[in-house]
């Protein structure tokens, strides 16, 4: 090889080449009869398919919506909880239920081959599942234990406390039932919410891969064509508005760090205001080059991963900051986040920390478009909330116009910290001093 | 077997190899499915290979790459891929440590600039060395010492299946280890490993091969050569009778187990490693694998059940000596010595009768969609590809992977679960310190 000498001491960072415009990839969608909507999305990398059902699943009874995730595909008439699983595996594929207070979702990937197979099981699970009373119960006590280990995780105490915090008396305000409740499930309450609410109406199905997009809709539609019932739906009322208040203080005696979580206002994905938000929110804490992370971790030394993040759920959105730090050093963690909110609250950010943020969130849309479980993922999320992925290229331009004032307007508005909802899990005995140095703290003692 | 099997699918990424007059070893493999480059750099350096009294040390260095360079203050790094629109990470294995970064491709250019500006030398300094202490202190804290489970298995089960200090010790390193570290310390270590004949250099995704290879050339090609350490010996011997440790865990609310065995080199015999690969998930892989059904299903002995191979659970970039790992945790109150017991009986009707129809077939097909969707993101196929070069001169080896998985035989199975004795064991028990 040739090698060109390149000049001694600090060398010059190489420029960008020209922007790839955004584009977006090729799909087609079908509402069939029955009310479900399908969209098949094209990326033929590998030869694979990705498979996302979105079942709006608002306002179910908590324990029995996790019961049901947890036992959907336990059995159905003909078959048995293994004979599905070895049956999808026979074709490369796998499937999983899952809950939020949203929806419930079932997903899985299998080899391409496989994609009418793959949703023949689909359809035998949501027109078949029989809750089998020994499956029940032995889920029952599995989906008691991994409560159990959640409980006993910083991170999962952390959200519980500051979801009751943010949401007061709203169904999102509690996302995990008490072990004592899901003892309670039996398989008829199972039955009776599946036909009730596991219905098309409503529904979407996301299919993403190496197919032909008609076709994927046409495979789609010969075998959840037969998918019926009609039993109720239920809109989730709007979440109510952040409540700015004391700072709570959960206990956890012996904790070596302290979780805190702030909850700040923020918009859903098409107000005019959320572009700007995001680009506030990443010069914030959204990203690693963030004042935020450069602060309270490559300056001081307080943490390993801090990061803010706007999270969207049907009924409202919000934006959440989130640090674990020393226990030591709690009080001073919460000055400097309070003093980044507040900066950036009432002054204007620099032409160049936009630029970057702007950079980022543009290139990182490309960048979640590349595989297609990240199209699978961003597809069904769009849909579930009532988008398609064309708004991708309508965010990019918002993205590419925000201007510093509209960027300094939102960080005004949404990240003020007079505006912030605080929650810290710690052990209240060595940081309260701290804390209450800074703010009025209120404090829980752990049940 | 008269099962019908699905055709296992492959992929066919093409890979261009050649090596620079420093020694940098350099895989492109280009695919413009997206405007998307993922962009690797692999040091053939891991935690096997830190000094005794350095625990943590790799770790905590592989931080400080990112602390400034030679043409880079201290930031810029981050800056500058996230103001490109990408992202980045590092992390340290046992045999390796990797930086790696995902762009969109007009970036392809600054990414390798920032690449080689600290393969030419990091800054080194007292400032940044003790920042990123307390970093790396914060990093164990969050993962290993305020949870459950912290650390289980993949630090606390090698000290009970080794005995040299390469292989047993704990590679996220003790807070007395890390707050002694020096700039000194690092300086050695960059001097030692840091080389441009001890890396890969791997680029996927939107490049065109001519101007990448011009690129590659252009920023690389004045890194001063240096060579490639002697790699250590790190061979230990089988184990020949059972080794069985347990400890509380205070945060744990339910016990948990774990066991690992011994398997043949992953590198110098990969043909028989992979029957091992493949029974992991013969026996764990969902609902209808053989302990699933027995263990969670039917016995109800435990709750959640995971079986892998490696202690980072990385098949195919660890070296010998690695093992195959089984995980358990258990319902409140229950039997350790049952589990183990069950485990031992169901490894032996394996060995003994075989699988059934279409077991293995079934099990492979799954295992050809997670392997397949592994290479789908562009990243996947930089890091994976460059550790394949580094270990085995074998980049390509990506594209053939499901097929290799899926031409193992029943017969390979078999006598690999034969092989899985209570004698060549090391198991370790947590103890539910938090029960209520």
């Amino acid at each position: 090889m040739t090698v060109t000498t390149a000049p001694a001491g600090p060398r010059t960072l190489p420029p960008l080449g020209p922007t790839r415009k955004l584009k977006v990839p090729k799909q087609a969608e079908r509402t069939l009869r029955n009310g479900l909507t399908v969209i098949a999305v094209r990326r033929p990398a590998v030869p694979l398919v990705e498979l996302r059902l979105w079942v709006p699943f608002g306002r179910v009874h908590l324990a029995r919506g996790a019961m049901l995730s947890q036992t959907m595909l336990s059995g159905t008439e003909s078959m048995t909880s293994v004979q599905i699983a070895a049956e999808l595996q026979k074709v490369g594929g796998g499937l999983s239920a899952g809950v939020d207070p949203d929806r419930l979702m079932l997903s899985g990937a299998g080899l391409v081959t496989g994609l009418d197979r793959m949703l023949e099981l689909l359809a035998e699970v949501l027109t078949g599942a029989s809750y089998p009373s020994d499956e029940v119960a032995t889920e029952r006590d599995r989906l008691v234990d991994r409560i159990q280990v959640a409980q006993s995780q910083p991170a999962h105490l952390a959200r519980e406390a500051l979801l009751k915090r943010i949401y007061g008396r709203h169904p999102y305000a509690t996302q995990t039932p008490e072990p004592d409740q899901i003892r309670a499930v039996r398989p008829a309450a199972l039955r009776t919410l599946h036909s009730e609410r596991v219905h098309p109406t409503g529904a979407q199905l996301v299919l993403v891969g190496d197919v032909q997009p008609e076709k994927a809709l046409d495979a789609a539609e010969r075998a959840l064509g037969g998918w019926s019932g009609a039993g109720r739906t239920a809109e989730l009322p709007a979440t109510p508005p952040l409540e700015p208040g004391p700072l709570l203080l959960v206990d956890r005696p012996g904790s070596v760090q302290s979780s805190l979580r702030i909850a700040l206002p923020a918009v859903s994905r098409t107000d005019p205001d959320h572009a700007p938000l995001q680009l506030a929110n990443l010069i914030f804490g959204g990203y690693f080059s963030s004042r935020w992370v450069e602060n309270i971790r490559e300056d001081k030394g307080y943490t390993y991963g801090p990061h803010s993040v706007i999270e969207h759920s049907v009924a409202g959105s919000v934006l959440v900051a989130a640090a674990d730090v020393a226990t030591e050093v709690t009080g001073p963690a919460l000055l400097e986040t309070t003093y980044e909110l507040g900066r950036l609250a009432s002054l204007p950010p620099k032409p160049e920390e936009l630029e970057q943020a702007r950079q980022y969130a543009l290139g990182t849309l490309q960048l979640g478009m590349s595989t297609q479980a990240g199209l699978a993922a961003l597809t069904s999320a769009y849909a579930g909330n009532g988008l398609r992925l064309d708004f991708l290229a309508e965010y990019a331009a918002r993205l590419a116009k925000a201007s510093i004032e509209d960027v300094a307007q939102a960080a005004a508005r949404y990240l003020a910290p007079a505006r912030a909802a605080i929650v810290v899990l710690g052990d209240a005995e060595r940081v309260t001093p701290g804390l209450a140095a800074l703010t009025t703290v209120n404090t829980e003692r752990q049940a | 077997m008269a099962a019908r099997r699905s055709r296992i699918p492959a992929t066919k990424y093409p890979v261009e190899r050649f090596t620079l007059d420093n020694g940098l070893r350099v895989v492109l493999t280009p695919d413009r499915s997206a405007p998307v480059i993922g962009v690797a750099v692999v040091y053939d350096v891991g935690i096997r290979s830190e000094p005794e009294g350095r625990t943590g040390f790799a770790h905590l260095f592989e931080h400080l790459m990112f602390q400034g360079s030679e043409s880079l203050e201290k930031l810029a790094h981050f800056r500058h891929v996230q103001g490109a629109g990408g992202t980045f990470n590092g992390s340290t294995h046992l045999d390796y440590t990797d930086y790696f970064e995902t762009l969109p491709s007009n970036a392809l250019e600054r990414a390798l600039f920032l690449e080689a500006d600290r393969m030419r030398g990091p800054r080194l300094t007292e400032e940044n060395l003790r920042n990123q202490v307390d970093v790396v202190k914060e990093e164990i804290r969050v993962n290993v010492l305020n949870r459950p489970y912290g650390g289980f298995p993949w630090l606390t089960l090698p000290p009970v299946m080794f005995d040299t200090f390469p292989n047993a010790h704990d590679g996220y390193g003790s807070f007395d280890d890390l707050e002694s570290a020096t700039v000194a310390d690092a300086a050695d270590f960059f001097r030692r490993y840091y080389a441009s004949g001890n890396a890969v250099l791997a680029v996927s995704g939107d490049i065109d091969v001519a101007e990448a290879t011009e690129l590659v050339t252009r920023h690389f090609g004045d890194v001063p050569a240096r060579p490639a350490p002697q790699r250590p010996d790190f061979t230990e011997p089988d184990l020949s009778a059972e080794r069985r440790t347990s400890y509380t865990d205070a945060l744990a609310p339910l016990p948990a187990v774990a066991g690992a065995w011994r398997v043949p080199d992953p590198v110098t015999d990969f043909a028989g490693y992979l029957p091992y690969v493949v029974l992991a998930e013969v026996l764990t892989d969902g609902d209808a694998s053989r302990l699933v059904e027995r263990l969670v299903q039917r016995d109800r002995t435990v709750t959640s059940l995971g079986g892998y191979l490696g202690f980072m659970g990385d098949p195919f970039d660890v070296r010998d000596p690695t093992a195959l790992l089984l995980q358990a945790h258990l319902p409140p109150g229950g039997d350790v010595d049952k589990v183990l017991r069950t485990v031992d009986e169901e490894l032996d009707r394996l060995a003994t009768d075989g699988l059934t129809d279409g077991e293995l077939a079934r099990t492979q097909a799954r295992m050809a969609t997670h392997l397949l969707r592994d290479t789908d993101a562009v990243l996947g196929r930089a890091l994976r590809m460059a550790v394949l070069e580094q270990q085995r001169g074998e980049p390509g080896l990506l594209n053939e992977l499901p097929r290799l998985v899926g031409e193992v035989t029943e017969e390979q199975v078999r006598a690999a679960a034969a092989t899985l004795r209570p004698e060549r064991r090391a198991a370790i028990e947590v103890i539910a310190g938090g029960a209520r």
